[in-house]
């Protein structure tokens, strides 16, 4: 560590909506080419952080520096285009446009179109190569011509974690990928996460404990909008503390599934 | 890599010659038109239709594409045709070598300059706040048209005289039929372009912002700046259909930068179907024809508007277009024709409840808003009259019938429709 | 002046007061059903004809009475077999669907009522003057207008906070998703509130018809400055609304009462009108009033895009 800036780094951060304090004070660093797990019962606070720093909300305090620079309080769009992107839990896609046209829309600001009105997207050959391979990598390829909105909800959940792929971002954040998929599916996806984001850094939130010790370098755990632990995977297995507040508790919650 | 996708590459080379051949039998058609209904009524009326394809087109651009349901696009249309005739006064006056064929230009860059100053206030929302600014806007507009007498030229509004532009060749652009190939010739570019528009990455944008514009902003696109750009663009093709609309009236007022236009817009656009580039050029060309038809066969036509609007935001929220993509399938599998006698079935109850909604209105009239010139009349060759029970009761009888018999007809249209599919997707059609 | 300043206040509160009556109902039935009434100031002409036709018939107070619950009724009817129909085609077909509705009311308005205004009169017992300001004679019946709208706009605010339902419709002002917890009686209360929304226009046609013009035109001229009001106050706020609509009623009423004009004001410096501003320099102050409210709108939206009190984001 000390020559390059962390690829995310979280300072004290807070976000209360009203009253109610829901993130109370998170500090967190996230290095390039690391893949860091957040987990924590439900209701602790996961998805609003996601949203502080993908730029859906704005924090209450606190500084987001993304590979050094502060993005708090940015626009979504301006976050994305410095080199952070993420999924949603609740699937969020273009429900109108066909399955091939929402990977390949994900796919046009990073490979530098912008807002270009006079090039015809179906002539723009590596982008619509890459919308391909992406295509065939989330296995939709049979499903390339339908409206995104009438996929199954597995399908669309796929759907979901290809938009946050499409352009390789720096740091990618995927807020549970897998929930909705069955073993296969999931065994898929993780396979396919661990080949786009290596060498990049990757947060993710998952429910899925498999999931989560396979992949992740590091794991958080997140309860009530604080970090109480942060380590390596057997560490956090072996710790007394998040056993009792987390582990738990998050048994309890996947038996209820 | 290659080989797998060669057959995709030849799919796409397969379309694109499609398309080329589709836009030369447009230009055919535009070509032919006049060859084929060569009277008077016929060319102005086929130049209206041109004109207001244009502008049906453009505001798509925001309400089919972008998602952004305005009620005031009349103000870039009206805009640019002011411009454009202000224009041309001021070529007549100093003798400026401009041809008339450019003067849409003008109008282009009024409705793009105008687009640039009201969307940079009313695109920062989308949704409905957008459609309440847009509709402000255009009263802003509208009620400042009747205080700025010298540009707007108050009631009566502010004229031009075509012919007396820079001659091309042999052509003044005087005669109707001239008039109606420099429509043409435009209607057709600016189709063109906005089809090519549709295509880009920016047109793609447009219709993710209309699907979602929050998971937009987290792909790398400002929503609003995606509006704004479109909001400026479907400016500037209104402006030309303005301009247009100045070189084929030789007048524009008030009344054209006014709610009644931009609902006339919308409801062209609505009804031809927003979902498909085709949906607003059905509706354009169906509407002006109807307008100019029904404004003469009844003084009501407005209300008949009103209900056929109404009707179809009820049933047929795809439009025309909509409904005609509904049955692509059926076409490619050949199996169209199944599905026709069960709709010349339904069209029966459709027609006869129709004309029995139609007897009432009409019977309505006489008795209210036309009491002093007597309650007789013709309705479809018969004469009618108002005050004797008979007509009534038989309207009564042919709304109730043909309430009934739709109700009835209903399940077996569904029916064949729904078999027509089955065996469309057993062929692979859908 | 002191003259002017007193009378156009009564009159610009009024003016606020009705605007606010009909911003009210648009207010809550946008924050509850997420539909935005096009057809609301058609609600307000339906009452003012309703109130005409039914004082011929019964007199006044009957139809005072009578008059907005009918239009109340048909508004009721459209949302059970109208609206509620094109729901799953979403908002934007739900405002087609209004929007459609105001060109349909106004021609059948047209239809039995004919183009010209109709002869709507102040009642008799209302028609003499309540008290004098300096010179002006202000009439009981615009006192009678003002004492209506400020009792609806204390019961409605009672209703609002004090009972059951009102507690249900604030929440659903505040969270707008809450309101399909309410569970199985949603579909009642959006015909509830949709009535009584237009029902609120209605009061407000029938009271405003005597005093103003009782013409098939008169939605048309409204309905814009009612959306202005809305967008102005805020979306979906209904203390924006009141506020918007008080701050417009009086901007508009000062306006109307102004004769000043450029050519009244920089004469005295300036000898002629400078040719880019010459349609203007005549123009008085009471001339550009229709302009008024769009120009408050967008520079409302330059400096606070959300609105006055408006938070929430459509
Ligand atoms: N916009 C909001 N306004 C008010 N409270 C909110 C808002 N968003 C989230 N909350 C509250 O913040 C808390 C944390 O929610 P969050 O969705 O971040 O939890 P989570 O850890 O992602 O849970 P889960 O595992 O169920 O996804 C919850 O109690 C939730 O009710
Ligand atoms: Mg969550």
């Amino acid at each position: 560590m000390g020559m390059t800036a962390p690829a995310l780094e979280l300072v004290g951060l807070h976000k209360s909506f009203g009253r109610v304090a829901v993130i109370r004070g998170v500090d967190l660093q996230i290095e390039a080419g690391e893949r860091h797990a957040i987990i924590g019962p439900n209701g602790a606070g996961k998805s609003t952080l996601f949203h502080l720093i993908s730029g859906r909300f704005p924090p209450s305090s606190g500084a987001i520096r993304l590979k050094g620079r502060d993005i708090a309080g940015l626009p979504p769009y301006e976050i994305r285009r410095r080199g952070l992107a993420r999924s949603f839990q609740v699937t969020n896609i273009f429900p109108r446009l066909s399955v091939f046209e929402n990977l390949r829309c994900g796919l046009l600001w990073p490979m530098g179109y912008k807002y270009a009105f006079w090039r015809n997207v179906d002539r723009l050959v590596e982008l619509n190569e890459r919308s391909e391979r992406l295509l065939e990598e989330i296995g939709l390829a049979d499903r390339r011509h339908l409206p995104a909105g009438v996929l199954t909800y597995s399908e669309q959940r796929a759907l979901e974690i290809g938009i946050a792929l499409a352009g390789g971002a720096d740091v990618l954040m995927l807020d549970e990928p897998t929930a909705g998929m069955s073993r296969s599916e999931t065994d898929q996806t993780v396979e396919l996460i661990r080949r786009v984001t290596a060498g990049k850094a990757l947060v993710v939130v998952e429910h899925d404990v498999g999931v989560v010790f396979g992949l992740a370098d590091r794991i958080s755990v997140l309860v009530y909008g604080e970090i109480i632990a942060t380590d390596t995977p057997d560490n956090i297995r072996r710790s007394e503390a998040v056993q009792e507040a987390y582990l738990g508790t998050a048994r309890h919650g996947e038996g209820a599934r | 890599m290659a080989a797998v996708d060669a057959p995709r590459i030849r799919q796409e080379r397969r379309r694109t010659a499609w398309r080329l051949g589709l836009w030369i039998a447009a230009a055919v058609l535009f070509a032919g038109l006049p060859t084929v209904f060569p009277s008077g009524t016929a060319l102005t009326t086929m130049s209206l239709m041109g004109i207001m394809i244009v502008f049906a087109l453009s505001y798509n651009m925001l309400l089919g594409q972008t998602g952004m349901l305005s009620f005031g696009h009349a103000v870039y249309y009206g805009l640019g045709g002011f411009l454009a005739v202000h224009a041309m006064n001021l070529a007549i006056g100093d003798r400026l070598p401009v041809p008339v064929i450019v003067v849409p230009l003008v109008g282009a860059a009024a409705g793009l300059l105008f687009g640039i100053v009201f969307g940079s206030v009313s695109t920062r929302r989308g949704g409905t706040a957008f459609a309440m600014i847009s509709l402000g806007i255009g009263e802003l507009v509208a009620s400042s048209a009747l205080i700025l007498r010298s540009f707007f030229g108050g009631e009566e509004g502010v004229t031009t005289n075509r012919a007396r532009l820079l001659r091309l060749f042999d052509w003044n652009f005087g005669p109707q039929l001239q008039v109606y190939y420099l429509i043409a010739a435009w209607c057709l570019v600016c189709m063109v372009a906005m089809y090519a528009l549709s295509r880009t990455p920016f047109g793609r944008m447009c219709n993710a912002v209309r699907d979602n514009p929050e998971r937009a902003e987290f792909i790398g696109y400002s929503a609003q700046a995606v509006r704004f750009i479109a909001f400026c663009l479907a400016g500037g093709f209104a402006g030309v259909a303005g301009g247009l609309a100045a070189i084929n009236f030789e007048i524009m007022n008030s009344v054209n930068v006014g709610a009644a236009q931009s609902g006339s817009v919308l409801l062209m656009t609505y009804i031809g179907g927003t979902g498909s580039f085709i949906g607003p050029v059905l509706g354009a060309v169906l509407i002006t024809f109807l307008q100019l038809m029904l404004s003469d066969a009844t003084e009501v036509w407005q209300l008949y508007f009103g209900l056929l609007f109404i009707t179809m935001v009820v049933f047929a929220p795809s439009g025309i277009a909509g409904i005609l993509m509904m049955h692509a399938p059926l076409w490619r599998a050949r199996v169209l024709h199944r599905v026709v006698p069960a709709y010349l079935l339904a069209a029966l109850p459709c027609l006869l409840g129709l004309a029995g909604v139609s007897l009432v209105i009409e019977m309505t009239y006489r008795l209210t808003v036309k009491a002093n010139e007597g309650s007789a009349f013709r309705f479809l060759y018969q004469p009618v009259d108002a005050k004797s029970a008979v007509p009534w009761i038989i309207a009564a009888l042919l709304v109730i019938g043909g309430f009934w018999l739709f109700r009835r007809v209903r399940p077996i249209v569904a029916d064949a429709f729904g078999e027509a599919m089955l065996v469309a997707r057993r062929k692979g059609w859908a | 002046m002191l003259e002017l300043v007193s009378v156009s206040t009564l009159n610009g509160l009024l003016y606020g007061m009705l605007l606010f009556l009909m911003a009210s109902g648009l207010t809550l039935i946008f924050s509850m059903m997420g539909v935005l009434n096009f057809a609301h100031a058609s609600f307000y002409m339906l009452g003012a004809f309703f109130g005409f036709q039914l004082s011929h018939w019964l007199g006044f107070w009957p139809a005072f009475v009578l008059a907005p619950l009918a239009a109340g009724g048909i508004g009721a009817l459209v949302e059970r077999y109208g609206l509620r129909a094109v729901h799953r085609h979403g908002h934007v077909a739900e405002l087609l669907f209004t929007f459609g509705l105001t060109f349909v009311i106004q021609e059948l308005v047209q239809m039995v009522w004919g183009k010209l205004p109709v002869d709507y009169r102040v009642p008799p017992s209302l028609d003499f003057t309540a008290f004098t300001v300096f010179s002006t004679n202000y009439p009981a019946y615009k006192m009678f207008e003002l004492a209506t709208a400020i009792a609806i706009f204390l019961v409605l605010l009672a209703v609002l906070t004090r009972t059951r339902i009102g507690l249900i419709i604030q929440a659903a002002l505040t969270h707008p998703n809450m309101v399909a917890m309410l569970g199985h009686n949603v579909p009642r209360i959006f015909m509830l509130v949709f009535g009584v929304g237009t029902g609120l226009a209605a009061v407000a046609g029938v009271i405003a018809g005597p005093a103003l013009v009782t013409q098939s035109d008169m939605a048309a001229l409204l309905g814009p400055i009612l959306f202005v009001v809305i967008v102005v106050g805020g979306l979906g706020s209904l203390a924006g609304a009141f506020v918007a609509s008080l701050l417009i009623g009086l901007v508009q009423t000062f306006a109307v009462a102004s004769n000043a004009s450029l050519a009244g004001v920089l004469g005295p410096i300036m000898p002629g009108a400078p040719a880019a501003i010459r349609d203007l320099w005549d123009v008085t102050v009471a001339q550009v009033a229709p302009v008024v409210p769009y120009l408050l709108l967008v520079m409302i939206l330059i400096l606070r895009p959300a609105g006055l009190l408006g938070t929430r984001d459509t």
